[in-house]
């Protein structure tokens, strides 16, 4: 295929072993879509497979149900708000740390993307214990502050990442052309690293939308969010509704991991 | 005008100073100084080259005038006021940075037009300065493109009027032509002198290439070791270096060391390494020692005639190597007891010695220059 004339028999051997796992990988990774997506679309009310006859009617089921509608509500008002959160403050912390006169940025940074390796049941119960003191539990703001926790640390190292190749001659020129350093930075700096601020922001909306630990600790009924609807639909009656909100959910992943890789090959040309 | 002439009949520093340097100082870190007492005046329309190597503190002393480093001691005055304390941004210079520094995400119009609207100049009035600043470096045709379609060239040029359409009085320039190919670098040498002449703007040149700063100086500064060794005119500081980082720095030198035995008419005679004695001009020498040195350029080294010549030196050596170089030759000597000396000689003067023979040489005393350390 791509081997050149001179290969061995023995290498085109390797090389084909390789191949094979290869595929293999990402065959498993990707394995959930085939059984998933098929069942969502199955006429019977249990899981068979293969799908004997296709039908929508989990997904009208779905649309239908008002505690479905409550859940995916509540999902876009939370991961919308956490969006907004994360990605101001993850900004304004990657610019005080990139700065090279900026003290102790090794350890600030290293508590700034905590979040992100503490185990999350432990961040779920530390939240819980210590929101409740504040009447924060089972609020839908308690949860926004959790999940802007838990989303910071994405935009803080995607915005880093391009301020790291910002040339800051830039916001030099603009203050010596007469700009304030609050209008240089509006349209000079955050223009040219939009890219990093919105792969940031496209992360902290994923993790909002599609975390489940968290939000089952802080939400009662009202503030039941799309993950913890489906948690609970599996725990009681067990329904392939199910299945069409995960392709849902499934399907907004897919839309914005694409928005994000065309943003990255765009930026490399 | 002349500035070097200014400066010598001025009794005491200039009141027309631009820009002051008073004991200015600057640390990074509060134990090493990266500038050391500075003091410079830098004159109305006057053409002003920091010269010097990396780390010498020119481009430090640049960024204090611009606003982007504070002085740890001292003041900067500009137009009679200090300045440290005062942000970039309200300081109305020019800035032209050595990577360019255009807003990749605008026009080239857009780019000049933007210090436009931090003084209210906006709509047409602002287009037509944008028009009359792309013309002035020959861009008119180019306001529509962004800058990463632009060559080298052309991008410097977008930068130079960026810097100068709000008509500052002051324009700094941090090793503008770096990124350039030498031709293009020498075209833009020409055009940057001519556009400060002629709009009789006042520039501060941040270089390290001494070609560049005797091009397009009015005086150099040449910084080292975070001090000014000399400042002066282009052709004192070729012809009379004031020291021997000075002479070694601005072109071609032989340093050659040498004792001082005494004085003869002004002139200064000196014993070489060998014994030989020599003559040498030493306007800036005191005391006596014997930690000198002579400094001569090799295009001042020709081969000796039959008879000595008043007013010249004449030495002996052995011509070791010979490398043509079209218009001249340049010859590696070993003399005055194993040195090598470098001398320029014209092409076809070359033809008549022969490598490995001791051939006389000469040089007049006036371009030899004792220099203390």
């Amino acid at each position: 295929m791509w081997l050149p004339s001179y290969t061995t028999p023995s290498e085109r051997l390797m090389r084909t072993l390789v191949l094979a796992f290869a595929v293999a990988v990402l065959l498993f990774l990707i394995a959930p879509l085939f059984i998933i997506v098929p069942l969502s679309f199955s006429k019977d009310p249990f899981f068979t497979l293969p799908v004997r006859e296709y039908s929508l009617r989990w997904y009208a089921d779905f649309f239908g149900n008002t505690r479905w509608m409550n859940a995916i509500f509540n999902s876009a008002v939370v991961a919308v708000m956490t969006t907004v959160l994360a990605t101001t403050l993850g900004t304004l912390a990657a610019l005080g740390i990139s700065r090279a006169d900026f003290p102790a940025r090794r350890l600030i940074m290293a508590l700034l993307i905590a979040p992100m390796i503490v185990p999350i049941v432990i961040v779920a119960v530390g939240s819980y214990l210590f929101f409740g003191q504040f009447g924060l539990t089972n609020t839908r703001i308690g949860l926004v502050l959790a999940h802007t926790a838990l989303a910071t640390p994405f935009v803080v190292i995607t915005v880093t990442a391009t301020l790291s190749t910002y040339d800051t001659n830039l916001t030099r020129a603009a203050l010596s052309l007469g700009a304030s350093p609050s209008s240089a930075f509006f349209h000079v700096t955050l223009p040219n690293i939009m890219p990093g601020v919105v792969s940031g922001a496209i992360f902290a909306f994923a993790i909002s939308f599609d975390e489940v630990v968290v939000a089952l600790f802080m939400t009662a009924a009202e503030q039941r969010t799309l993950p913890v609807q489906m948690f609970s639909g599996i725990r009681d009656q067990i329904n392939p509704t199910i299945m069409a909100a995960a392709t849902l959910l499934l399907a907004l992943s897919i839309i914005l991991f694409t928005i994000l890789a065309l943003m990255t090959r765009r930026r490399v040309k | 005008m002349n500035f070097s002439q200014r400066m010598s009949l001025a009794t005491d520093r200039p009141v027309d100073a631009l820009v002051r340097f008073e004991d200015v100082k600057k640390s990074y870190d509060g134990i090493n100084f990266v500038v050391k007492d500075l003091n410079l005046d830098v004159f109305r329309g006057e053409f002003l080259t920091m010269l010097g190597p990396s780390g010498s503190g020119k481009t430090t002393t640049l960024m204090m005038l611009g606003g982007f480093e504070q002085p740890t001691l001292g003041h900067i005055l500009l137009d009679g006021k200090p300045v440290e304390r005062l942000p970039p941004e309200k300081r109305n210079i020019g800035f032209v940075f050595q990577n360019y520094a255009l807003f990749p995400h605008m026009t080239v119009a857009e780019n000049v037009a933007f210090p436009l609207r931090y003084r209210g100049i906006t709509g047409a009035a602002a287009k037509e300065k944008v028009r009359q600043a792309l013309g002035r470096v020959s861009l008119e045709a180019l306001g529509d493109r962004r800058p990463a379609q632009l060559s080298g060239g052309q991008q410097q040029r977008v930068a130079l009027a960026r810097s100068l359409v709000f008509e500052p009085a002051l324009v700094l320039m941090d090793e503008p032509l770096g990124a350039l190919d030498k031709q293009l670098r020498e075209r833009m040498q020409i055009e940057i002198k001519q556009l400060q002449t002629s709009l009789g703007i006042t520039m501060v040149y941040v270089t390290h290439d001494q070609s560049e700063a005797l091009t397009m100086s009015d005086r150099i500064a040449v910084f080292h070791d975070g001090r000014i060794q000399q400042l002066s005119d282009p052709e004192t500081l070729y012809n009379a270096p004031a020291n021997r980082f000075v002479a070694s720095f601005i072109g071609e030198n032989n340093s050659l060391p040498c004792t001082l035995l005494g004085w003869e008419g002004g002139l200064a005679v000196v014993r070489m390494a060998d014994g030989t004695t020599l003559k040498a001009a030493g306007a800036n020498v005191s005391g006596m020692g014997v930690d000198m040195s002579i400094s001569i350029r090799p295009e001042n080294i020709s081969l000796a005639g039959q008879r000595p010549h008043a007013g010249f030196n004449r030495f002996s050596g052995m011509a070791r190597d010979v490398f043509f170089l079209g218009d001249h030759m340049r010859l590696s000597i070993e003399a005055f007891g194993g040195q090598l000396v470098t001398a320029r000689i014209p092409a076809l003067q070359a033809r008549h010695f022969a490598l490995g023979t001791d051939v006389a040489f000469e040089c007049s005393i006036s371009e030899c220059r004792l220099l203390e350390e």
